[in-house]
């Protein structure tokens, strides 16, 4: 069956358009009623739809963006306040209880962590480099001039 | 024993219009992105879901793996759409795909039945071309 075959496309649009909305906005205070709107839908018709198309609920996924967004932050050395606020979550308190919960640590240690692997990557490269790609460019000598 | 693939390469035009292209467009996440000689970057993605597979982003151009002449060569294939890289796959084709459609993702096949499947085919920034798949 084609696509322009496909009767329920129309939805299709509609759902992805909210999604992306919720990509666009996350770090604003959305709330459901504003997504569903955006989609045109009732809410209820609209979590239903969501949740078949992303196994998760807009709430879920809004949830999810701002997590992977605070992680991006912090990763790039924002402060934990500046990460929470630029991603759309309540508090520091909120923010850095769910950050533990699904993460399995703090973002104090996530931040430091993520910091100390960047300024690897800048100042060891080779490290990161597999062998047959960092021989050819010269970063080190190839393992195999070892072996031979 | 070989037991799985960790790192494949993907050869591009332009390293950092092809980052923009996997991480804002294709929603990749960047795993490695490290100095590799002058202008160039070790830069390594994963799909969202298969964090230990990384896609290395390798720019064609001389002194990588390339001598003048097949670099200039290789950039023409690419730019032709000679190579088809890979099969990425999705919960759902549809919304995925009109999802990427209105990023500006270049379709060359919309979602079609298959026996094996629903399939559309892409392009990246490049010239590459990718299946996108759901199974049956």
């Amino acid at each position: 069956m084609k696509l322009k075959e496909y009767p329920k496309i129309y939805l299709y649009k509609r759902v992805v358009h909210a999604k992306m909305y919720i990509d666009k906005n996350f770090f604003e205070a959305l709330n459901l009623n504003l997504v569903s709107d955006e989609a045109t839908f009732s809410k209820f018709h609209f979590i239903r739809l969501f949740k078949t198309i992303y196994s998760l609920t807009p709430h879920q996924y809004l949830r999810k963006v701002r997590m992977e967004n605070a992680k991006f932050l912090l990763a790039q050395g924002h402060s934990i306040t500046g990460a929470c606020e630029r991603s759309g979550f309540e508090s520091v308190s909120t923010f850095t209880s769910l950050f533990k919960k699904e993460n399995g640590t703090t973002p104090a240690v996530y931040r430091q962590l993520k910091l100390a692997l960047r300024n690897e990557m800048k100042f060891q490269p080779n490290h990161f480099i597999p062998n047959c790609f960092a021989a050819v460019n010269e970063l080190k000598k190839s393992n195999f001039e070892e072996v031979a | 024993m070989i037991s799985k693939l960790s790192h494949v390469s993907i050869y591009v035009l332009d390293q950092s219009s092809a980052r923009e292209f996997y991480v804002n467009k294709l929603g990749f996440k960047i795993h490695t992105d490290a100095p590799m000689g002058p202008d160039t970057q070790w830069l390594t993605v994963t799909p969202p879901d298969q964090p230990d597979l990384e896609i290395a982003i390798m720019p064609v151009k001389e002194g990588m793996t390339f001598t003048k002449e097949s670099a200039k060569a290789m950039r023409t294939l690419i730019e032709n759409g000679t190579f088809g890289f890979g099969v990425f796959e999705c919960h759902d084709i549809y919304a995925t795909y009109e999802e990427l459609k209105a990023k500006g993702v270049k379709f060359k096949k919309e979602p079609t039945k298959e026996f094996y499947g629903i399939e559309a085919l892409f392009q990246d920034d490049s010239g590459n071309w990718f299946s996108l798949g759901q199974k049956n």
